[in-house]
């Protein structure tokens, strides 16, 4: 299922007021519902941004919460030179840090691409797995980020506004990006990349283009994230996020943005549900105390089991409505 | 110098462990073109089994001992080449004619379930894995201190290649392998049950996958359930490395992996160990994608 995109523009710059409107009565939001609003958001851009990668070209890309955390660390870095600001100069630095974050992913992105053209399928994925890993093992070495303690980060300028307006531009440029001309060549590629080569399309290009698009959202996703927490470590950017969002986009259906989104949602709530499943404290009828809390610690279990039962039913994905035309 | 031999046998006993869990991916590869994910939580569960199963056998074989470690290995051993065929029964069989990514998405979520699964029965906190062995005290050979569980790790991995390579080449199962391996619709027409065979692969990796784990949790005394992810990975990258569907190539691999990463540990920093075989991958990859001892191959359309 593809977006409508007759109307992009106009709904890039409805989406843009909207969230500007929302940022304005956000302090009605109960917080804790508001910092989970955020991790959708984030969220959003991540998955949306390593569809591109892993849906649209059809690579198998392992290592994105190792660009997420070096828009995550880059970011926090940049912000954290300056002191209080207000409210305009603010958020004029925290866009200038966002992409910058997203400019060092995307030079990661680059790194990452070049050398694994030549590789495929399983190949990829643990290269781009051992990237990732590697990101993450040099900023548990580097001293002046904190290592592996981890980094404090001064602002904490993540709103709704810059949040979802930010998925908004990302989901927009993806969409429109792979219903143009030019972008039809990532769907070339992952059709068929030898007949795609035949028709002249220069497929070395398509892949690292998609890694490196993937990696700049990833890297701008990873900057909101490090201003939402206001705390990052090394430990919280290791594979098995990275695994979280190839999961978002397998379940909402590779190269299906829509279906992505709604993945990515479904999935933050996820956790927040099992929470609040594992805090009821009596079922009616049932006797013993904290019947249910065992089901915090499923998460993960959930999501391996939705992983091998979609593949065996139904491999284009949840939110797979009409077949995606070729 | 007696430092670098140190160095070197240590690596040696790790490399060995390495080796034993590389054959099992080489294996799979080899026959079904595709990487077993989950086979780094096999080696994770025949650590687990062992656990289990020590204070079982400890009732009527006094532990420590020869004869129970014995048991508890053939016991665990036995257990997970079940559990492989069970895995690839339910998990992998429907997929065969699916495309590869369908069949690699779900080696990763059986992976993670297998992990995660053991989390929540196992516990996830670390456990102390029982003596099942006698040791001696450590000796001192020309100055190097040579731990009896290394050696035991050396002698147990070095009969266990032998009899692979014995099964492999000398009997008709071993002989359908590498049919299979070499063509699999080839085999089929001469008659070859590859189904059977597809299991028989995946039971003999995944005891080696056991042996692999007992052995680990003989030498490093502290398991968890995600213990497999790291050593799984890495004899992931030792198979690529000898050349992935080559036997001798994932043990020569799983050697280099496993010395190249204690001599980095032990001359250049402890914190960039995990880093080392992922790096050794990437070159690997860009100079000679097809391993040390594997072949070219070519693209077909």
């Amino acid at each position: 299922m593809n977006l409508n995109l007759r109307h992009a523009k106009t709904g890039l710059l409805g989406a843009l007021a909207l969230c500007f409107l929302v940022t304005l009565f956000s302090k009605f939001i109960n917080p804790y519902w508001l910092y989970i609003l955020y991790d959708i958001g984030i969220n959003i851009i991540l998955a949306v941004s390593l569809n591109l990668i892993n849906g649209y070209t059809g690579q198998f890309s392992l290592g994105h919460a190792g660009f997420m955390a070096v828009g995550a660390y880059t970011a926090g870095v940049i912000t954290n030179q300056f002191g209080q600001l207000n409210a305009f100069a603010s958020g004029g630095v925290f866009l200038g840090a966002l992409l910058a974050g997203g400019l060092m992913a995307a030079v990661a992105g680059l790194l990452v691409g070049i050398p694994t053209l030549r590789l495929k399928g399983d190949y990829l994925a643990i290269v781009t797995l051992g990237f990732g890993e590697i990101i993450r093992v040099i900023l548990q070495n580097v001293d002046s980020v904190g290592g592996a303690r981890g980094y404090s980060v001064m602002h904490g300028w993540t709103n709704f506004f810059w949040t979802f307006g930010l998925a908004a531009v990302t989901v927009y440029v993806i969409a429109s990006l792979v219903n143009s001309t030019y972008g039809r060549g990532f769907i070339a590629v992952h059709d068929d990349e030898i007949a795609a080569e035949a028709m002249g399309i220069n497929t070395t290009k398509y892949k690292v283009s998609a890694f490196v698009i993937g990696a700049f959202f990833a890297g701008i996703a990873g900057g909101l994230y490090a201003h939402s927490k206001q705390y990052i470590t090394p430990g919280g950017f290791g594979f098995m996020q990275s695994i979280a969002f190839v999961v978002m986009v397998i379940l909402g259906g590779m190269g299906n943005t829509v279906g992505v989104i709604l993945a990515a949602i479904l999935l933050t709530l996820l956790p927040e549900g099992l929470r609040f499943l594992a805090g009821v404290q009596q079922i009616p009828g049932v006797t013993k105390m904290y019947p249910l809390s065992w089901v915090g610690d499923t998460r993960m279990i959930i999501y391996s089991l939705l992983l091998i039962v979609l593949m065996l039913t139904r491999p284009q994905g949840l939110f797979a409505f009409k077949k995606r035309q070729r | 110098m007696t430092e670098l031999l140190q160095q070197l046998i240590n690596g040696l006993a790790l490399g060995s462990i390495l080796a034993l869990i590389a054959l099992g991916y080489t294996m799979v590869y080899g026959i079904l073109r595709f990487i077993n994910f989950a086979h780094g939580d096999v080696f994770m569960l025949g650590a687990f089994a062992g656990f289990y199963l020590a204070p079982k056998i400890a009732t009527f074989v006094p532990l420590p001992s020869v004869a129970g470690a014995l048991i508890i290995f053939g016991l665990s051993m036995v257990i997970c080449a079940a559990l492989g065929v069970l895995i690839e029964r339910l998990a992998y069989k429907p997929l065969r004619k699916r495309p590869k990514l369908t069949v690699l998405i779900t080696a990763i979520g059986v992976s993670l379930f297998l992990e995660y699964a053991g989390q929540f029965f196992f516990g996830a906190a670390n456990k102390k894995f029982p003596d099942i062995l006698p040791t001696w005290p450590v000796t001192k050979v020309l100055g190097l201190s040579v731990n009896s569980n290394q050696l035991i790790v050396l002698a147990v991995t070095l009969l266990l290649l032998l009899g692979l390579r014995f099964i492999v080449m000398k009997t008709r199962m071993g002989r359908a392998m590498r049919a299979v391996s070499f063509n699999p619709e080839a085999a089929a027409l001469m008659g070859v049950n590859t189904d059977i065979v597809i299991s028989f692969t995946f039971a003999l990796g995944s005891a080696l996958a056991a042996a692999a784990g007992i052995l680990y949790a003989i030498n490093y005394p502290s398991i968890d359930p995600l213990m497999g992810i790291m050593p799984g990975l890495k004899a992931f990258v030792a198979a690529v490395l000898g050349g992935i569907g080559n036997l001798p190539g994932a043990a020569l691999g799983g050697i280099i992996i496993g010395v190249t990463e204690t001599l980095v540990s032990g001359y250049i920093s402890s914190t960039y160990r995990d880093a080392i075989a992922f790096a050794i991958l990437i070159v690997i990859l860009l100079v000679k994608p097809s391993g040390l001892l594997g072949k070219k191959e070519v693209e077909k359309v």
